[in-house]
C-alpha cells in the first residue's frame, strides 16, 4: 500500500495560500478531550515535579547549601501548595492511565461509559488528593 | 506540528452584518465564516438573520435560505439533504456534524458555522479534502482476494454482521477534522475516518490482505497518533465508533506481534 502523498498544488493556484480554518478556538470543549489535555499537562508537570522532589530529598539528606536551595519545598507555604498540586497531578495522571488502559482494551467506550470514566478521572483525582491530605493532617 | 494559533492569513476579522428580512416575526441569527479566495482579505464572520417562518427546520435549510434570499455568494457543499451523501459537513455550534441533519431548534441562541476545523479553506464553508481522500485511498478500500474467482465469494450472515457499524461511513470527514491529534499531524496520522475503513476491510471475512493491511497501519504515526480523545466518535453523524475501531486495530496489531 502506497504511503499517501501531499496535496497537488500544481493544479490549484490557491492551494499554497489557503487560510487554515479555526480549530481549538471554535471546537466545543468535550469532557474526554479536556481530560486528554489534562493528562498531557499533569504528565509533563510530573517530570519537573519528580526532579524537584528528588532535589528536596537530596537537600534533606545533605543539608547545608543544598538544603538552603531546596528546603523551601518542604517548609514554606508556596512549597506546601506545590507539593499539594503534585499530589493531585500524581492521582489525576494515575487515574488517567487506568482510563487509557481500559479504553485501549476497547472497554467502556460507549456514551455512558466514556463520560463516566472522564468525569471519574477528574472527581477521583481531586477526591484522592483531599483524602490524602486529610489523612496526613490527622496523622499529624 | 502542534500550533495553537492560526497563521497570519487565517486570523478571522469582523465581517458584515446583513440587514434583517423585512416583515419577519421569527428571526434566527447566523454567524458564518466567510473567505473569498479572489480577494486578499482575511477570513471574516458575517451575520445573517433568517426568517424561520419561511424556512425549513434544519441548519442546511437556513444556509440555503440565506443563499436564496440574502447573499447568493455564500458558498457551501450540499446534495442529498438527508444525511447520506456527507457533503454538508461543517462545524456547527462548536461540533462537527451535517447541516442537513442538525435542527435549528437543537441549538441555543446564535447559530455559528465554520468550515471543518484545521483544514485549508477553498471558499467560505468549503474545505480542501484532498489529503483526507488520499488517506482513504491509501488504505485501499476494496476487496483484496486474488483474481478471477471460480465462484461467488460467499459470506455467512455472522461474518456479514461484523461489518455493521463500519460500512455505513459516508466520508463526511466530521470525525477526522474533530480530532486534535489529526489537526497537529494530518500529514502523517491517517485519522479516524481512514482507520475505520482500514478496520472495515480487515474485518471482512472475504478479504485476504489482512496482514498487509495491518502492516500498513501498524506505525507510530499512521495508527498510534490516536490518543483516545474520543472527539471522533462523539462527532460522527452516523453514530459510528471510529475510536472503538482504532482500539480494535491496535489490539489486532499487538496480538499478532
Amino acid at each position: 500500500m502506497d504511503s499517501s502523498g501531499s496535496a497537488n498544488a500544481d493544479s490549484d493556484p490557491h492551494g499554497a495560500q489557503r487560510p487554515l480554518s479555526p480549530h481549538l478556538s471554535v471546537y466545543r470543549p468535550m469532557m474526554t478531550m479536556m481530560m486528554s489535555i489534562a493528562h498531557r499537562i499533569t504528565g509533563a508537570g510530573l517530570y519537573v515535579a519528580m526532579a524537584l522532589l528528588t532535589l528536596l530529598f537530596i537537600g534533606v539528606g545533605m543539608g547545608g547549601a543544598f538544603y538552603a536551595a531546596f528546603g523551601w519545598l518542604g517548609s514554606s507555604a508556596i512549597g506546601g501548595l506545590l507539593v499539594f498540586l503534585i499530589t493531585w497531578a500524581i492521582y489525576h495522571h494515575l487515574l488517567g492511565g487506568v482510563r487509557h488502559f481500559l479504553w485501549d482494551r476497547g472497554l467502556y467506550m460507549d456514551p455512558k461509559g466514556r463520560e463516566a470514566l472522564a468525569i471519574g478521572t477528574l472527581v477521583g483525582g481531586v477526591g484522592l488528593t483531599v483524602l490524602t491530605w486529610i489523612a496526613k493532617s490527622l496523622a499529624g | 506540528m502542534v500550533e495553537f494559533t492560526l497563521p497570519k492569513n487565517s486570523v478571522i476579522a469582523e465581517g458584515k452584518i446583513w440587514p434583517k428580512p423585512e416583515g419577519a416575526t421569527a428571526l434566527r441569527e447566523f454567524r458564518i465564516y466567510r473567505y473569498n479566495p479572489d480577494s486578499d482579505a482575511n477570513p471574516r464572520i458575517d451575520t445573517y438573520y433568517v426568517d424561520t417562518q419561511d424556512c425549513g427546520p434544519m441548519v442546511l435549510d437556513g444556509v440555503i435560505w440565506i443563499k436564496n434570499h440574502i447573499d447568493p455568494t455564500l458558498t457551501f457543499r450540499r446534495s442529498c439533504r438527508e444525511g447520506i451523501c456527507g457533503s454538508c459537513s461543517m462545524n456547527i455550534d462548536g461540533v462537527n456534524t451535517l447541516a442537513c441533519t442538525r435542527g435549528m431548534d437543537e441549538i441555543e441562541g446564535v447559530i455559528r458555522l465554520y468550515p471543518l476545523p484545521h483544514m485549508g479553506v477553498v471558499k467560505d464553508l468549503v474545505p480542501d479534502l484532498t489529503i483526507f481522500y488520499e488517506q482513504h485511498a491509501a488504505i485501499e478500500p476494496w476487496l483484496h482476494a486474488g483474481a478471477d474467482p471460480e465462484k461467488e465469494r460467499l459470506q455467512s450472515p455472522q461474518d456479514r454482521a461484523k461489518l455493521d457499524g463500519l460500512y455505513e461511513c459516508i466520508l463526511c470527514a466530521c470525525c477526522s477534522t474533530s480530532c486534535p491529534s489529526y489537526w497537529w499531524n494530518s500529514d502523517r496520522y491517517l485519522g479516524p475516518a481512514a482507520l475505520l475503513q482500514a478496520h472495515r476491510w480487515i474485518s471482512d471475512s472475504r478479504d485476504e490482505a489482512t496482514d498487509e493491511r495491518l502492516d500498513y497501519v501498524d506505525d507510530t504515526f499512521r495508527l498510534y497518533r490516536c490518543h483516545t480523545i474520543m472527539n471522533c466518535t462523539k462527532a460522527c453523524p452516523k453514530h459510528l465508533e471510529p475510536a472503538k475501531a482504532i482500539a480494535d486495530l491496535k489490539n489486532r496489531a499487538i496480538a499478532r506481534a
